[in-house]
């Protein structure tokens, strides 16, 4: 009798390094399955169980989901480009250039890079509109969507720190004009401007701070918030469904009763 | 009995109090840190030393600027301006956004690439977005007979340096 894949799986599973790896035992019942998701550190942020019509396009478009796919891969082209890249005023234009003409696979990373920074913007505003024009930001769910507007600024300001990165004419001047913004908050417009570029012009301190903040600040607060607003959507009772809000199914049973 | 209860109630109250004067001593204690932590922040994140061009900036020769001439110099920021009246100095910097005008010697006008913003020679504003005119740079003659700029010293517009 030859074994199928399930049974070698399930063999496996059974073996005690996986055991010690993965505590959710050895069965497929549903508790089992439960027990997977719950007892995982990166899947117990998310709801153990979903109710099916959430997980069709029409429900959410996946925008949420692609707006962390594109995160993942900008953080893994990022890395990738950082080995390349000095952020010192002599180099830094060079090193896009070799980015781009001499590194091998470098005109791939930097364009993947840049092509999923301008996805993730769209993205984010995307799934912005549609989380608004379902009702999903209503009670209970107001808190997450305010975690989300936060996210949606972290996303805008590491595209803005990023752009000044290949310390180009068009990178120089946006930043003098952005930063330049941070000028018009009353009284302590110019202090902001200063301590956000290190100086008083973009500059070299402009450019280190930028690349820090590009690449370790605004990032870890990302993970931060991106990890409260997955673990919210389970506090918050899943995926918001229509027809499964307390909200409905009281007025769904009070019609019942009239009848 | 009766006053061993009653020390015993008083030992009791007192013993929140320690709680209640323990959690004020604690949150006064993460207060004043968080405002030493505040300062030391900021004062680390304000460069004490700055590696930047200085502000005084030597323009050379006053022949070297004809009448009726309007010189930017693109690495200062700064506009060396021979008029009738005499020399002065205005700041090319756009006060809208920061942008680097430019000398339109067709127009006779001062204008910004970045958004429009129009000035005259004397650094007026024709139209905006900007919101202020252009200022006027503090200039005198050096010992040496050059033209020198103070960057960082905005001056009363009309204030002619003659030679």
């Amino acid at each position: 009798m030859a074994k199928t894949v399930d049974q070698y799986f399930d063999e496996l599973r059974s073996t005690r390094v996986w055991r010690s790896v993965f505590r959710s035992g050895t069965g497929s019942s549903t508790l089992h399955r439960a027990l997977a998701i719950q007892q995982n550190v990166f899947l117990h942020l998310f709801s153990t169980k979903v109710r099916k019509r959430m997980l069709s396009i029409s429900a959410t478009w996946y925008l949420g989901t692609l707006t962390l796919g594109t995160f993942l891969i900008l953080v893994a082209t990022g890395v990738l480009l950082m080995l390349y890249y000095h952020p010192s005023v002599p180099q830094a234009y060079a090193d896009t250039k070799d980015l781009q003409f001499v590194v091998s696979s470098g005109l791939f990373l930097r364009n993947l890079h840049r092509w999923s920074a301008h996805a993730m913007v769209f993205l984010v505003f995307a799934h912005m509109f549609k989380v608004f024009y379902r009702g999903a930001y209503r009670p209970p769910r107001e808190f997450n969507w305010v975690i989300g507007i936060v996210l949606l600024l972290i996303t805008l300001l590491l595209s803005y720190t990023g752009y000044l990165l290949p310390w180009d004419q068009l990178a120089y001047w946006a930043i003098t004009v952005g930063s330049n913004i941070a000028s018009a908050v009353p009284v302590v417009g110019s202090k902001i401007h200063f301590l956000l570029l290190g100086g008083n012009a973009v500059n070299a301190n402009a450019l280190l701070r930028f690349y820090v903040l590009h690449c370790m600040i605004l990032p870890v607060a990302a993970v931060f918030f991106i990890a409260i607003h997955f673990w919210r959507i389970r506090k918050d009772g899943g995926l918001y469904s229509h027809q499964s809000e307390p909200a409905t199914l009281r007025a769904r049973a009070a019609r019942q009763e009239a009848r | 009995m009766a006053d061993e209860k009653k020390t015993v109630g008083t030992e009791t109250v007192s013993d929140l109090n320690r709680r209640q004067f323990f959690a004020k001593l604690g949150l006064g204690s993460i207060g004043i840190a968080a405002a030493g932590t505040t300062v030391f922040a900021y004062q680390f994140l304000s460069p004490n030393v700055l590696y930047e061009p200085s502000p005084i900036i030597n323009a050379g020769k006053p022949e070297s600027f004809p009448m009726d001439s309007v010189t930017l110099d693109v690495n200062s920021g700064i506009y060396i301006i021979h008029s009738k009246e005499g020399f002065f100095s205005l700041s090319a910097v756009c006060t809208h956004l920061g942008c680097l005008t430019a000398w339109k010697p067709d127009l006779g006008i001062i204008a910004c690439p970045c958004h429009g913003s129009k000035f005259k020679q004397d650094g007026d504003k024709i139209e905006g977005p900007a919101p202020k005119p252009l200022p006027w740079k503090r200039m005198w003659i050096s010992e040496d007979g050059d033209l020198m700029v103070d960057r960082s010293t905005d001056i009363r517009s009309m204030q002619f340096v003659r030679v």
